[in-house]
């Protein structure tokens, strides 16, 4: 087969002639993967050819190997690891002799590749001798050769973990990578290169760090880096830098002082590619800093694992004045580009992340700013000072920020209506916000708002929702956090004079023509959702009023015909924002005996509208749909049965959406939901949600966070059902068992842990509904053989002393479920597990009550099944 | 290499509001979860717990209660008792309302005069309002109501009441009060007390649950006006000994409630669920609002009603709390009534 030919058709104008070649491609993997291959690198390698089809056949080959998709990614990973040795050689054979190549996108596409082969091989000890090769290329060749290998260094550290290459191994790469980078290298594009390497190679660097002269050296390249006459190592250098202060903090106080000298220039005369990661090396000295004092809350002993060097609070009277000067530098019409980022705003993100780590010390180093320019003429004077105001709203106490609070509230009331300049009225807007949300409400005792300027506050903020799309955002953000504010302040909320005002204005925003810019429509229907979700019974009855009205809106959005692509996502999306207010109203309406009764006149209606909005798309279910039914489930009851036979099918293509699994995992809830809802009624779909759940169970395309979820949805399901459960009980028993096998022992790291944590609680959730089920069912003693194995898992995950509260509170719960079901049937075996006595003595003695509680009943069940 | 991205939203709230939602609705289902299985499991501990606690011996239906101080029940048992209370906070359906319906101390009517009344006796005026057992524990406080609903669910400075970080109050403390909820100021008016800060009252003599009363209620801070941490005021309501000023001062004085008759409490009893001859009511017009039926307008009709309810033992009573014994029907007048 000629590729040449294949692959310059297969980037065609041409549709038709498109299509074919990929279909050709496609024939010709399948028929032989290895020659494939093979011819695909010889296509890279083959100076001769166009470089189009070099670079697509890289492409081809690198898609070959590697895919976003988990499941497909191991499949491709497999296959290649399975293939026929010979040409796996003849292949890297050829990505090697690439780098070699005069031609530039050549080298670059082999370099990618090599890197993806050397993430599958390295891991298993296949292909030592690339490191090797490739390293005696950085001394040998000419320059465009060493560039080319220096970039394929920096890619191979990205793709494998640095415990698969050795330290010897390492330590060679680090030089290679160092001395590319330093001063003497003369060609600019071997040492950005180099500089690039670096970056990824930093996190293979421990023990090299922890080399005091290694360390300097490598410090005082990259140091030097920063003022190459290139832009574009500058650039990287201060990436290395940013990355170093996050993976070596503890190691940077010798050369702190120096680094902001560095920075410091940089921001204020670098350009802005550069003098954006200059800023970015100090937030993210916050962001270690703020993790350190959030940890340990301030308060060091000699065996905290990184200690606080409080490099900030040293910093502060240089770096403050350094960060409130990019706050000038805005650029027009940065408020109305979404994606903008610029110095003044990572100037003032900064700023925000140092007041958060330092606290009330910012203060007095930024009060003088804001009084210098929140009064001039000039509209960027006024705009950074109301930044720098807004940004260090959070961290310090309110005791230091309540007075300048009290004397900036009405002066910002004001500008928020009368500054002549939007991105004034932006800052101002978001700065109120900022203020409702740290400093209102219960956590601070000396209240910033009364009776007196509520009414211009709320004035104020509706006035300007009807101001530019991205004023009228902010002004929402505000309203969002002054209702937050009220939340559970009583039986009577100071809003509920402006409830019904509230309310309108916000609904006129989400019919504005420019509703769609700055995410005004979704601004106005969160906060919307909030103002209800803080609302107190006096406001009950208007808040069952905008029942009708939501409905109505969701209604409209059923009636256009024939919707172009870009009509139906607009529709979707505000069919979303629509649901998610229903879902709120439901669940406020539902949770007292009274509203609950009159919301209820509006049940069938509500539900007929979503299962309208499911039936506008033909693939997928709407998930904020799913999720309002599941409160609407909740609070119908038994009722629920009725919309069942409609409904069930939208469940199970919730359940079948592994694709969004956020979508599945809200199906399960709802699934739990019904279970509770319709209790035994649900036995007639149980036979289809049992088979859908077990197919997610045993699927490996399923994200594994919907796992957990699916187990304690088996016991939801048991605890409805009862005895009738025993129809799933011996494919239910055995996927939890084999879950449960898996999840006794956990190695990992804290998310792993936590991951495992999370499916211990659901297979408990799952054994105790199972349990409960069955109790006082004369199909009790189908449940005896699985007793012992229960047991056992609960003994082993004591051992493992790993176990959280949560899990811990489950687990001795089954203990007890297991006795009070299964009795004196079960009384030796409990007796003689280890659960059954340090394990239920450790909880009774837990400070916790939950746990606590649930020991003594599990006390009181054993003492029972083994006095019987 | 990776370029660094905005990685922090600039101006934008940090949460969206739909994964807010998300995890409102998690929390809500995993509430709903552990509620369901809470419920199976209290079932079967409470039906067991009273089980064992049936034989108890029930006071004598006689006024002569007095000195002899009945000894204290074993502290383990008089505790399971105790966390019955909290675990049936957490029942639903009609199990609750028969659970609360028999764990208050109800009074019956005044109809004599008790021996020693002056001695032996306090007085108090009721407030008017829905009677309710608030249990703090764990952070929280619930209200329930004699059929069992939940009145309010709230956080109190009650010991275990809120969830405060201070921790004072170990994880184990919690209260049971006997209150009454007054709409109008929306006060709860503690009329006794069962369980304070972990330690039972169950068994200590009115005398002494009074004065704990009035002595621990204060100090806790429940009786200062609402803020975050505490969402309704607990107040005490002024007891007199039964003598004629104090009767007096229950009758005519001024309270900051609404008044629904006078309650008399035997000093020397103890707490005693359902109704008890230790507790009494009275109720005329000049002490209760509820005397006499009026219509819409605030006059009183030329004939009162009264609903009857024909109990299975053919007794007729009135759906009075407590209920009065009006007479006794005849089987034939029951058929003809019947069919």
């Amino acid at each position: 087969m000629e590729v040449t030919q294949v692959l310059l058709n297969a980037q065609s104008i041409d549709g038709a002639v498109r299509k074919n070649a990929e279909d050709s491609l496609k024939q010709f993997q399948e028929q032989n993967l290895p020659v494939f291959l093979v011819s695909l690198s010889g296509e890279l390698a083959n100076e001769e050819k166009p470089v189009e089809t070099r670079k697509l056949a890289g492409l081809v080959l690198k898609n070959a190997l590697d895919a976003k998709e988990q499941h497909r990614k191991f499949e491709l990973v497999q296959r290649w690891l399975s293939l026929d040795g010979n040409a796996k050689s003849q292949i890297k054979a050829c990505l090697l002799t690439t780098l070699t190549s005069p031609v530039s996108d050549a080298r670059s596409t082999a370099s990618q590749v090599i890197a993806k082969v050397a993430g599958i091989e390295l891991p298993h000890k296949q292909w030592p001798e690339l490191i090797g090769s490739l390293l005696s290329n950085v001394h040998q060749l000419p320059a465009q050769a060493k560039q080319a290998t220096l970039e394929t260094l920096g890619y191979l550290c990205e793709e494998v973990s640095p415990d698969v290459i050795d330290q010897d191994q390492v330590n060679k790469i680090l030089t290679a990578v160092v001395q590319g980078m330093s001063s003497s290298e003369g060609n600019t594009d071997v040492r950005l290169a180099a500089t690039r390497a670096l970056y990824n190679a930093l996190g293979f660097a421990q023990a090299n760090f922890s080399n005091d002269m290694e360390r300097d050296y490598i410090m005082r390249v990259v140091c030097e880096a920063t003022l190459s006459p290139e832009v574009r190592i500058r650039q990287a250098a201060f990436e290395c830098l940013v990355s170093i202060s996050s993976t070596y903090y503890e190691k940077l106080a010798p050369y702190i002082q120096d680094i902001f000298n560095i920075t410091a220039k940089a921001v204020r005369e670098d350009e802005e590619p550069v003098a954006l990661q200059a800023i970015e090396f100090w937030s993210s000295i916050c962001d270690e800093e703020i993790d350190i004092l959030e940890e340990y809350g301030g308060d060091f002993t000699g065996d905290s694992d990184i200690p606080c060097f409080y490099f900030i609070k040293q910093a502060l009277p240089a770096l403050v004045p350094m960060l409130l000067e990019t706050l000038l530098k805005q650029e027009e019409d940065q408020d109305q580009d979404e994606g903008a980022w610029n110095i003044a705003m990572a100037g003032g993100t900064c700023l925000g992340l140092v007041a958060r780590t330092v606290g009330d010390d910012i203060v007095p180093l930024v009060v003088p700013f804001i009084e210098e320019n929140i009064s001039k003429p000039d509209w960027r004077q006024r705009e950074a000072a109301t930044y720098a105001f807004g940004s260090i709203l959070e961290g310090p106490s309110p005791e230091k920020l309540i007075p300048l609070v009290n004397v900036a509230l009405t002066f910002m009331l004001s500008a928020l209506t009368k500054d002549p300049n939007s991105h004034v009225k932006d800052t101002t807007a978001w700065t109120l916000g900022r203020i409702f949300e740290f400093l209102h409400g219960s956590v601070v005792d000396s209240p910033i708002i009364s009776q007196a300027n509520c009414q211009q506050i709320i004035t104020v903020l509706l006035q300007s929702m009807k101001d530019t799309p991205n004023v009228a955002e902010k002004a929402c953000g505000a309203l969002y956090f002054l209702a937050q504010g009220y939340e559970e302040m009583g039986p009577s909320s100071p809003l509920t004079p402006f409830f019904q005002e509230i309310v309108q204005s916000l609904l006129t925003v989400t019919h504005r023509e420019d509703a769609g810019e700055s995410r005004l429509r979704t601004a106005a229907y969160e906060t919307l959702n909030e103002v209800v979700r803080c609302s107190t019974d006096e406001t009950a009855p208007l808040v069952l009023q905008l029942v009708p009205v939501i409905m109505m809106e969701l209604h409209n959005t059923l009636e256009g015909q024939k919707l172009s692509s870009d009509e139906r996502e607009k529709q979707s999306e505000l069919q979303g924002l629509l649901c998610g207010c229903l879902q709120v109203i439901i669940q406020k309406l539902g949770a007292s005996e009274p509203t609950k009764y009159v919301f209820m006149q509006y049940a069938d209606q509500i539900m007929g509208l979503f299962l309208r909005v499911f039936a506008c798309r033909s693939a997928t279910v709407h998930e904020e749909a799913m999720l309002a039914i599941g409160a609407l489930a909740y609070s119908t009851g038994a009722d629920f049965a009725k919309y069942m036979p409609e409904f069930y099918r939208y469940l199970e293509m919730g359940l079948q959406n592994f694709e969004e699994y956020q979508v599945c995992a809200v199906t399960v809830g709802v699934v739990g939901d019904i279970s509770r809802a319709l209790e035994e009624k649900i036995v007639p779909y149980c036979d289809g949600i049992m088979t859908q759940l077990l197919k997610n169970l045993s699927s490996n395309q399923l994200h594994r966070s919907v796992k957990p979820p699916i187990f304690s949805c088996f016991g939801d399901i048991a605890l409805a059902v009862g005895e009738y459960f025993e129809k799933y009980l011996m494919w239910a028993m055995s996927a939890l068992q084999s879950a449960a096998e898996l999840s006794t022992h956990i190695a990992g790291d804290d998310e792993l842990v936590e991951y495992t944590n999370s499916l211990r609680n659901g297979i408990l959730e799952a054994y105790s509904g199972i349990f409960q089920g069955f109790k006082n069912s004369p199909k009790t003693q189908l449940l005896i053989p699985y007793a012992p194995h229960i047991l056992q898992f609960l003994d082993g995950i004591y051992m493992e002393k790993d176990m959280d509260d949560v899990v811990m509170k489950t687990a001795i719960g089954v203990l007890g479920d297991l006795a009070d079901t299964l009795g004196s049937h079960a009384g030796s075996m409990i007796q003689q597990s280890v659960s059954s006595k340090d394990f239920l003595n450790e909880c009774l003695s837990s400070e916790d009550l939950m746990i606590k509680e649930s020991a003594e009943w599990a006390k009181l069940a054993i003492s029972r099944a083994i006095s019987v | 290499m990776a370029p660094h991205d905005i990685r922090r939203p600039f101006k934008r709230a940090a949460i969206s509001d739909q994964q807010k939602r998300r995890e409102l609705s998690l929390l809500r289902q995993a509430q709903n979860r552990r509620d369901a299985q809470q419920q199976a499991r209290c079932l079967a501990s409470s039906i067991l717990s009273l089980q064992s606690a049936a034989p108890e011996s029930q006071p004598e239906q006689s006024d002569i209660e007095l000195e002899t101080v009945p000894e204290a029940e074993p502290e383990s048992e008089a505790f399971s008792k105790d966390l019955d209370v909290r675990q049936a906070s957490k029942l639903r359906g009609p199990e609750v309302r028969k659970w609360f319906a028999r764990q208050l101390m109800l009074p019956e009517w005044m109809i004599d005069v008790p021996d020693r009344l002056a001695q032996d006796w306090y007085v108090f005026a009721r407030p008017a309002g829905k009677r309710c057992f608030v249990v703090s524990s764990n952070g929280t406080t619930v209200s329930r109501q004699r059929n069992g609903s939940i009145l309010h669910h709230f956080p109190s400075a009650l010991p275990a009441g809120a969830k405060i970080r201070d921790g004072s109050g170990s994880a184990q403390s919690y209260c049971i009060l006997d209150c009454i909820f007054h709409e109008l100021d929306q006060t709860y008016y503690v009329i006794d007390m069962v369980c304070w800060n972990g330690y039972s009252l169950y068994d200590c003599t009115a005398e002494f649950r009074f004065y704990w009363l009035n002595s621990k209620l204060e100090e806790s801070g429940a009786c200062n006006a609402p803020s975050h941490y505490h969402k309704f005021r607990f107040s005490a309501v002024p007891v007199y000994n039964c003598d004629q000023s104090g009767l007096h001062a229950a009758y005519t004085g001024v309270v900051p409630y609404a008044k629904d008759g006078l309650l008399f409490y035997n000093k020397h009893a103890l707490y005693q669920t359902g109704n008890t001859p230790l507790a009494l009511v009275w109720k005329d017009e000049n002490c209760s609002q509820y005397v006499i039926d009026t219509d819409g307008k605030g006059e009183i009709p030329s004939q009162q009603q009264v609903v009857l309810e024909l109990q299975d033992d053919r007794k007729l009573v009135t759906s009075d709390d407590p209920p009065v014994l009006f007479g006794c029907l005849d089987g034939d007048i029951i058929e003809k009534v019947w069919f």
